[in-house]
Parts: structure tokens; sequence; C-alpha cells
């Protein structure tokens, strides 16, 4: 079990190192955008994985931090800052504000509570986002250029790619220490049991917080890329269902984890992927009729994974790798 | 100084007197046991002594600062800590990471991001220590909710221990533990007997009169008696009100 923990993630970030390679080699730069695309949503889950499957609290509001971070690089470029740090600054200076006093609201209530008053929150800044007519309104706004990191010449796929790479690793290395230092432990007993965690001793809500503004800023960091990637900044981002996309990837990729909802994002992407460019030349309109009702199959399926794998895709790949070793 | 301090608690649940304008007080060392029948409102006084809820009207002091008011979190870091009647433990975490939380909470802030938790000795020592203490040390690493009720109990106890408290709020921890279990507690009590001041709710009465300095009997949300365990024994209105059943079957 203890092998098959350590040598998946480093498999796993072998395999995502080496796509820019294949699609070098293949003539295929979809593949970059693609998988682009599945590791800033995997870095976005891994955020909210931080709260929900570590604080056991189910934020179905997350897609407001994407869209913070990717209005911060919309906004500022329309008014031409085109520098990256600028970005970057702003992004996490805004979030933090706002995950800090969101949080402070959301987190007095628990349960079905919780996840109402988050979902109520992201909806306000949807609709704020709509309303910014000088920025697109519902259009959302382009963006004529990607951050300017100095040298790093993010306009170059290739390069965004690395970039995105180093900082889902990076993240996923410090979470790493986080979940186990003496802050996580807090947050997992708070999972477990806030009333005794209180009882010894605990002020829970300043882990709370803590781990909740955390949360954000890496959601931020991912819409911050995500506007990169897109060169795009819509209030599609926000909208309620890209939380609850989230959401889907942490459980099908296994919560219990912190590279489940990674694994999980890219199974996601990649499912939908296929099915929407499903082209097997099957008999009957077969394609035809998957193409359209992707997401009642997708649907399915994630039925299947959350019913039947209790530690999600990747619990159960960790699980049966541990048994088969 | 008196360690705890009760005056005119009060607590009512709509149209219920959970608590009675009660006074009592636990003496520097001192096993002071609570006992009463079913509903009489022994876990609604220690929760208002932990802080979990609050009391409508009277006062509660420790060690000569009022507490009425203080949240639930700083009584267990001045120094009052508790056990449940009903089991509540970290149910995913093994029992050693479960008594090293107690630890972590009184060791200062919690917002360490690096150094793994599990590898810290000066948590784990004191936790280890404190298993040992209450005899479940050779069941450190399994999981609270794969623990037996009775060992349960005892990581209870350990957790209640770890936060090396002053007072200690014992809400039976006996209930529903084997013959020989019940018997190590009832030893482990005895030996913590005079180091720590306690209060003790417990139904098991050859534990209460072996093990306490003084008694309240409580019915209906009062004190009906107070007295050593000598006077409790003799006094005609507890043996009317709620030994009296009990001395007759026996
Ligand atoms: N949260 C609550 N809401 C309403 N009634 C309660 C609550 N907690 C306890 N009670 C009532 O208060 C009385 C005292 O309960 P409790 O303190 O649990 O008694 P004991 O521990 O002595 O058996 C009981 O009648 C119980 O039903
Ligand atoms: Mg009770």
């Amino acid at each position: 079990m203890r092998d098959a923990r350590r040598a998946f993630p480093v498999v796993f970030l072998g395999l995502l190192a080496l796509v820019p390679v294949v699609a070098h080699l293949t003539g295929e730069p979809y593949y970059l955008t693609v998988f682009s695309r599945i590791m800033v949503f995997g870095l976005a889950a891994l955020g909210l994985n931080l709260i929900l499957g570590f604080g056991g609290l189910v934020s179905f509001g997350h897609a407001l931090y994407l869209g913070i971070g990717a209005y911060a690089v919309g906004i500022l470029s329309a008014h031409g800052v085109t520098s990256g740090f600028a970005h970057l600054g702003a992004a996490l200076a805004v979030g933090a504000v706002a995950a800090l006093l969101i949080g402070l609201v959301c987190l007095r209530t628990s349960g079905m509570a919780f996840i109402m008053i988050t979902l109520a929150f992201a909806q306000m800044f949807y609709f704020l986002a709509v309303g910014l007519r000088q920025y697109g309104g519902d259009d959302g706004l382009s963006i004529p250029a990607r951050s300017a990191f100095g040298p790093l010449a993010l306009q170059d796929a290739t390069v965004l790619y690395y970039v995105i790479f180093a900082l889902l690793a990076a993240t996923l290395y410090v979470l790493h220490r986080v979940v186990h230092a003496r802050f996580g432990m807090v947050l997992q007993g708070c999972r477990e049991n806030e009333r005794r965690m209180i009882a010894l001793g605990f002020p829970t809500l300043r882990y709370k917080l803590a781990a909740y503004v955390a949360s954000a800023l890496i959601c931020v960091l991912a819409g911050v890329l995500l506007a990169n990637l897109t060169q795009y900044a819509s209030p599609a981002y926000m909208q309620w269902v890209v939380s609850g996309d989230l959401i889907v990837m942490i459980l099908f990729g296994g919560m219990g984890t912190l590279l489940g909802p990674v694994v999980g994002a890219a199974a996601i992407i990649a499912i939908e992927d296929v099915l929407t460019a499903f082209r097997l030349g099957l008999p009957w309109g077969i394609d035809q009729v998957v193409n359209a009702h992707w997401m009642a199959i997708l649907g399915a399926l994630i039925i299947v994974v959350v019913l039947t794998l209790k530690q999600g895709l990747y619990g159960w790949l960790v699980h049966r790798a541990a048994r088969a070793g | 100084m008196t360690p705890l301090v009760v005056a005119g608690l009060q607590k009512r649940f709509g149209g219920l007197a959970a608590t009675d304008g009660l006074d009592l007080t636990v003496a520097g060392g001192e096993l002071h046991a609570v006992i009463g029948p079913n509903g009489a409102g022994k876990t609604t006084l220690i929760n208002q002594l932990s802080g979990e809820i609050r009391p409508d009207a009277g006062r509660i002091e420790f060690q000569g600062v009022d507490i009425t008011h203080a949240p639930a979190h700083r009584r267990s870091l001045i120094g009052i800590s508790r056990s449940y009647q009903i089991t509540s433990v970290l149910r995913g975490f093994t029992a050693l990471q479960n008594v090293a939380m107690a630890v972590q909470a009184h060791a200062g802030h919690s917002f360490g991001f690096w150094s793994p938790a599990a590898r810290d000795r000066a948590l784990t020592g004191p936790a280890a220590a404190a298993l040992e203490q209450v005899g479940l040390a050779h069941r450190a690493q399994a999981r609270a909710d794969e623990l037996a009720h009775g060992e349960q109990r005892q990581l209870e106890l350990a957790m209640a221990l770890a936060t090396r408290p002053r007072l200690l709020l014992l809400d039976e921890p006996m209930a529903g533990m084997s013959q020989r279990e019940a018997e190590n507690i009832v030893a482990l009590l005895a030996a913590l007997k005079g180091r720590y001041s306690i209060l003790l709710v417990e139904h098991d009465m050859d534990a209460v009169f072996a093990l306490a300095d003084r008694i309240t009997v409580l019915v209906y949300g009062r004190a009906i008696a107070c007295g050593t365990t000598d006077e409790i024994r003799a006094s005609p209105q507890v043996r009317e009100a709620y030994l009296g059943d009990e001395e007759a079957e026996a």
C-alpha cells in the first residue's frame, strides 16, 4: 500500500511531463490544450479538496475563485496591464480578501446550510460579472496576450504547459506536507468530530478559515492559468455548474487522497472529450447518439464509479496495485 | 483556591428544568461524584461546566475566575477536561492520533504547515504515555472505530488525561463496560484520585461509594443531598428518593 501510494504520483506526474513530447512527435498540438486544461482543473479540484476531502466542508461555490483569477487577468489586460506579476498579485489579493470575508460568514454554518450559502455567494459574483458591461457582460472578454512573466514566454503553448505542470506539482507537494503537519491534522480532526476538537481545546474556526482561504487561493491560481490558457475570461467560469464539476472530479477520483481529484479531473475531461468527438463509424448512428447524449453517458459513469468505488478511481487504482504487488 | 464553584446554576429546556438552582463545589484533589436517576440533569451539568451549553442563570468559577461565559475551547486550555457519556472520538484516526490531538491542542497554536505531526515526539510521546496509563498501549495503531466499546471508553479517558487537566469531568466513564474493564477503570480512577480534582458522574454505585470523597444526589436538576459516602448512605431523603429501591432489592 505504502509503495503504491508513493509510486503513483511519480508515475502520474511523469506521464503528464511527457505529454508535450508526444504531442510534438505525433504532430497533435491539440493534446497540449486538453492536458493543460486537465491540469488547470486538476489544480482547482486539488484546492477545493483541501477543505472538502480533508476538512469535510462541502463548498458548492469554488468556481467563484476560478472567476476571480480569470477576471483579474482579463480586466487588467483590458487596461493595458500585461505584467503577469500584477495579474497574479491582484488575483491573489482580491481572492484572499473575498475568501476571508466569505469564509467568515459561511463557516458559521455547517452541513446543508454551508453548501447553500457558498453557492449563494458564487451566484452573487456570477451575476456581478454578468453585469460588468464594460468587461463584456454576458459574453466575457477576450484577452489579447498571455500574462508577461519576465523571460517566460507563455505565448508558447509548451512553455505554458510546463508552467502549469510545475505549479500543479509544487502545489501537490506543499499540500502533502500541510495535510500531514499539525495544521492538517486539526483540519482532519474537524472533519471527524468538530465538537470533540473544540472540547479538546482547539479554536476550530480560525483553522477552518485558514484552510478555506488557502483552498480558495489555489482556485484563484487555477483561474489565472485558465484565463491564460483560453485567453478569455467569462462569467461561465463562475457558473454553479463549474463548482459542481469540481465536486464531481473530486468524488470521481477519490477525496481521501491528494492526487485523487487530479486523477478525477483527468478522467472526467478525457471522457468528455472522447464522448463529444466519438467517431468510430459504428452502425445505426451510434456515434451521433453518443455525441449528442455524452452528458447522460458521463453521468451514468460517474454514478457507477461513485457507488462502486468507495475511494474513487484513484483510491481503487492504488488499492489494486497494492494487492497485485 | 477551590477549583470549581457552581452557584445557582439554571438551565431550562422549554418547560423542563434540567438544572434547577444548583450549588456545588469540587475541592482541590477531591473526587466528587454526582449520582441521580436518568434524566436528572447530570450530563446537562457537565455540558454547562465544559462550555458546550450556556446556563440560563447562575455562575461557574474555576480557580477563582468566573468562566460562566468562557468558550468551550478556552475552558479546556485552562485545565478543564471532559469525557463523554456517549463515546465521542475521532473515528477515522488511530487511537494514538486521537490522543496526540489532545496533546497538540495544549501545545501552542497549530499553524504548523511543514513537519509531519506523526513524527513529532512532543506529541506522540505524551500520547503514548496516556494510552499506557489507561491500558490501551497495545491498541495504539488501531483505528478508533475498530476498537471494542470498552476500548473506546478507555480512549475517551486517555484523551481527557492527555490534556494534563486540573479538573476532570467524567460522564459515566464505565457505561457499557464489561465487569473486568470497569474494574480496571475503577483502579485507574483510584490511582488518579488526589492528583486531579474530579467530578464523576456514574451509575455504578459500588464504584461511586468506593471512590468518592463526597457525593451529590441530583433529582430533577436539584441537589437533594450532598455529603460524604456515609452521610449519603444514611440519608433518609436519599434512600427514599433514589437509593431506596436498590437497597430494598439487594
Ligand atoms: N438539548 C436538549 N434539549 C431538550 N431537552 C434536553 C436536552 N438535553 C437534555 N434534555 C433533557 O434534560 C433532562 C436532563 O438530561 P440529562 O442531563 O441528559 O440527564 P442525565 O445525564 O442525568 O441522564 C432530560 O429530561 C433530558 O430529556
Ligand atoms: Mg447523562
